[in-house]
């Protein structure tokens, strides 16, 4: 597929998206779409709903009325990476990232290149318990490169990194993006990405 | 295949690295049992009498025990909301927890059965049948636990609300528990049934317990 085919052939279309959550109208007919390559921030003051519509792209909630429609296949093809970062103290980063990586399926990367990826490297054999904030972040973005995936959601991957990791974060989607896949990152933080990203604006139920 | 050992390994390392919980269940069981000959006496045929139940009811309890972390850390730390993009199904991924909770919390006590066989006198043949009472009925038991465990997951008292909801669908499976541990006519019948209950809550459970950890993310 060439680049004028993947730009006219949306892996995502939402239409009319309305999210709700605890009585309170977050999102009101939301619409947008994207295709192979492109990245979109979304924006907006705490409690917009920027998680809430990641969730929403992820299938975790239920939108109240509109439509979310992927076009990619049977496989799945999404990474989730949110506030949680599904880390389990007692095991060390190495077994995370290959426990994640039977799970989710393996690709070319093994864990030791991964983590070298996101500023961890030599640090396989420590448990995740051990770690900073940081690093734990670092450690689930890891996550994003042993199983690949073409749709990354990510809800504030910015978040307990320093200027160092924001670069990385920045680094690591405009590569995702360059090799066909798409973003959508919810974020407060300037990325200093390649191109020029989409922006989603969020606020007062729109 | 290697995703579903992938995450059986994952609860058994975690479990193991993580503190006593085997142990805390397994000195449960024992003391269950270990307390019964001071609460109803030294009569040693009414203890025999009372063994099989008394060993039903220790294995139950002590299940029960290790019910709220089946999925409560999953969901607490974020890993449910991942495992819903895994490579294999959620159903999948519930099947390999429930093997680890099996392995975790059932094995353990059919381990440390002969010493209740001790304590309440029951001989090798009575220990025997206590013992394959509970391989046949613990996996049904650990299958309840799992969809209760799921019901539960996102609920904050979802801890003590989970025992009352499988409570009542435990309770064929200590009938027939029991009735084979405590050997007798019946007891033969009452194998195939509990094989037959166990087999066919493990094959639906993943499916009813993925379905409720997908409602509860809504």
């Amino acid at each position: 597929m060439d680049e004028g085919q993947a730009k006219s052939a949306g892996l995502l279309e939402v239409s009319g998206l309305t999210l709700s959550r605890g009585g309170r109208v977050l999102l009101s007919n939301i619409g947008f779409t994207l295709a192979s390559g492109e990245k979109l921030l979304v924006r907006g003051p705490n409690g917009a709903g920027k998680s809430s519509l990641l969730l929403a792209l992820a299938g975790v909630l239920r939108p109240e009325a509109g439509r979310i429609a992927w076009h990619l296949g049977e496989t799945p093809q999404i990474h989730y990476f949110g506030h949680a970062t599904a880390l389990k103290p007692h095991l060390t980063l190495a077994e995370t990232l290959n426990f994640w990586r039977a799970v989710n399926g393996a690709g070319e990367m093994p864990a030791g290149p991964a983590l070298e990826a996101v500023g961890l490297g030599g640090l396989e054999a420590i448990e995740a318990g051990h770690l900073s904030a940081g690093q734990g972040k670092r450690l689930a973005l890891s996550r994003l490169l042993v199983s690949p995936r073409r749709v990354w959601l990510l809800d504030e991957p910015t978040a307990s990194l320093d200027v160092e990791g924001h670069a990385r974060v920045a680094g690591l989607i405009d590569a995702h993006t360059a090799s066909g896949g798409i973003a959508i990152v919810a974020t407060h933080d300037e990325l200093a990405l390649a191109g020029a990203p989409r922006t989603l604006a969020l606020g007062a139920g729109r | 295949m290697s995703a579903l050992l992938a995450i059986i390994g994952r609860d058994l390392k975690l479990a193991l690295r993580g503190g006593a919980d085997v142990l805390t269940l397994v000195l449960f069981f024992v003391m269950v049992a270990a307390v019964m000959p001071f609460a109803i006496g030294p009569d040693r045929p009414l203890l025999q009498k009372l063994g099989p139940g008394i060993v039903w009811i220790a294995a139950f309890l002590s299940m029960l025990l290790g019910l709220d972390r089946l999925f409560r850390d999953d969901e607490a730390d974020g890993s449910l909301v991942l495992f819903r993009h895994a490579a294999i199904p959620l159903e999948a991924v519930v099947l390999g927890k429930m093997v680890a909770h099996w392995l975790l919390t059932a094995l353990p006590l059919l381990v440390a059965s002969p010493l209740l066989a001790v304590l309440l006198s029951m001989d090798p043949n009575g220990w025997g049948r206590a013992a394959l009472s509970l391989l046949l009925g613990t996996p049904a038991l650990t299958a309840f636990a799992t969809i209760g465990a799921a019901v539960t997951v996102s609920l904050r008292r979802g801890g003590l609300l989970a025992p009352v909801l499988i409570l009542p669908l435990a309770i064929p499976v200590l009938i027939f528990g029991v009735a084979i541990a405590a050997g007798g006519d019946g007891s033969g019948a009452a194998t195939l049934v509990l094989a037959a209950i166990s087999l066919v809550c493990v094959a639906f459970c993943p499916f009813a317990a993925a379905l409720a950890l997908r409602v509860s993310g809504e």
